[in-house]
């Protein structure tokens, strides 16, 4: 049972970071109904710039809570900033066109953004310093789940109410919802879709590099190709979830999460990015909307 | 100077055209209608009068100002709102979310207030519903749904297409009069896209006919619906 537990808490704290992700994924393609591979970059992309600003912090000598809050702020400022480029300049002329064309841009982006920080930084695995700080209160349950990951579910936590709220209560999030379901009504009505696919996928960047800054400190390590196989497996969780459906993604992301650990724990950890694809296949088999998924009757 | 006036528009899908020449105009507190078969062009009119589809040439005129190269939440908050064919609600919405959606660009909110409690005293039914999804509405609802939407941003012209389409004939009789109540007590003027001619013709100081994208003909609502083609081709009489 303990075994089971300490499994399950880590995946937790996995899965909530591959809630980070999925979001975004989901948000965009309720949106635009576009898969933004792209994605998967700019959170590694995130995870770089927090190495480098946090690199700098702390050689000046900053306390480490400080300079996490600072890492995490300049990567959000530097992922959002790609987010919101990257579909003004990659999906945006496409629009009109048909969905493959911006799908096939959005892999383009994807390579070129890999290579560019290939080519920047260096092709090595980078030791990533833990930004985060030790709980002494943690200590008799330690065994159990540690201070990275209880910092990082409170963190994904409290992100997931605020968005919940933004996306309920504010006009903001009222314009997002009906631009998901009717664009051209939403324009009707007076909505501006510009402002509100741009938000969208600043608003995705932002959490994709709050996740990249969190699980680079809790791996320890960083690479230009991170943003792969992260970017995929944030994406099965999203279409396990059921593309496009917010709670969707969290769900996903954790039984995504659940499965990787798990499996790992009890069956193998050679597998442990395998057992996404086998989620995917499965829920591609048997449920492909997903499990939150909308059913795309309408009443006429 | 008319409220609304189209000069000349000619609207383009790819090589197709799909409006040509179309010129008309709409004063200020009528209702206009402009009437035609399937495919005549009449959604395209209106899509291109709130900027979904745009213009290849011609000028859209409000107030004299020309709004055709405007992006369509500028022209909506110039006081031009449409109940677009089909409804067109947000399914996943309630029905008070989707009528607080039609006072998007409101920021008046206590007459946004008085305007809703209009609304659900113009359409009792909607006030039963607030809370519910606007996709688990019926078809009558929906469209009552609409209108109210678009009665929501309080505009100066509104823009109906198609309000009879798929509906009951007691419920369309129903939709008729409220049009016309919202002209007369509201003063909104409108510009009423249908298919139903005998209906629309009634309720109408104007019509235009439409057909394969250019405007056969104009008059007054009374003399169209005396024109021996109109009656013959419209009215099937």
């Amino acid at each position: 049972m303990d075994y089971f537990l300490k499994l399950f808490l880590s995946g937790t704290a996995k899965g909530s970071i591959y809630a980070l992700i999925a979001l975004g994924y989901t948000m965009v393609y309720g949106i635009v109904q576009l898969i933004n591979f792209a994605h998967g970059e700019v959170y590694m992309i995130g995870g770089f710039v927090a190495l480098i600003v946090g690199g700098f912090f702390f050689t000046l000598g900053l306390p480490v809570p400080l300079v996490l809050l600072l890492s995490i702020i300049a990567s959000v400022i530097f992922s959002s900033a790609f987010g919101f480029t990257i579909e003004r300049l990659a999906y945006k002329p496409l629009r009109s066109k048909t969905r493959l064309s911006a799908l096939i841009s959005a892999i383009g982006i994807s390579i070129v953004l890999q290579n560019f920080v290939l080519l920047a930084q260096t092709e090595k695995y980078l030791s990533f310093p833990s930004y985060l700080p030790e709980l002494p209160f943690l200590l008799p349950v330690r065994e159990y789940i540690n201070s990275t990951q209880l910092i990082i579910l409170a963190t994904t936590s409290v992100i997931m109410v605020a968005l919940t709220l933004l996306i309920k209560f504010t006009r903001m999030g009222k314009s997002m919802r009906a631009t998901a379901q009717d664009k051209h009504m939403a324009q009707l009505v007076g909505v501006n879709i510009n402002q509100v696919i741009s938000v969208t996928f600043v608003i995705g960047s932002a959490l994709a590099a709050v996740g990249g800054v969190l699980i680079c400190s809790y791996m320890g390590q960083i690479n230009y190709y991170i943003g792969f196989i992260a970017g995929i497996k944030a994406f099965v969780a999203a279409v396990l979830g059921g593309i496009g459906s917010i709670p969707g993604a969290v769900l996903g992301s954790f039984i995504l999460g659940w499965t990787e650990s798990l499996g790992t724990g009890y069956i193998s950890s050679d597998y442990e990015d395998a057992y996404a694809f086998i989620i995917l296949i499965l829920i591609l088999i048997i449920k492909p909307d997903g499990i939150l998924g909308k059913n795309q009757k309408q009443k006429v | 100077m008319p409220l609304m006036e189209l000069k000349n528009v000619c609207t383009f899908y790819g090589n197709i055209q799909a409006l040509r020449d179309i010129s008309l105009s709409v004063e200020e507190g009528e209702i206009v209608t402009l009437i035609g078969a399937n495919g005549a062009g009449k959604s395209t009119t209106l899509m291109s009068i709130c900027g979904i589809t745009s213009i290849r040439s011609g000028q859209i005129l409000l107030d004299g100002e020309d709004i055709s190269h405007l992006s369509p939440h500028k022209i909506v908050s110039r006081g031009l709102s449409q109940v677009p064919e089909g409804r067109r609600i947000f399914p996943q919405l309630t029905v008070l979310e989707n009528l607080d959606m039609g006072a998007f660009l409101r920021d008046d909110k206590e007459l946004v207030k008085i305007d809703l409690d209009e609304v659900f005293e113009i359409f009792p039914r909607l006030a039963e519903r607030r809370n519910q999804p606007g996709g688990t509405l019926s078809g009558g609802e929906q469209q009552m749904l609409a209108i109210s939407r678009a009665l929501m941003a309080r505009p100066r012209i509104l823009l109906l297409d198609e309000p009879s389409l798929g509906l009951a004939p007691i419920i369309v009789h129903n939709i008729f009069e409220i049009i016309k109540r919202i002209n007369t007590e509201r003063k909104t003027t409108i510009f009423l896209v249908e298919q139903n001619a005998n209906m629309a013709l009634k309720i109408a100081n104007k019509g235009y006919v439409l057909q394969n994208g250019v405007i056969k003909m104009a008059d007054s609502a009374e003399k169209l619906l005396q024109n021996a083609e109109v009656r013959k081709a419209y009215l099937g009489l």
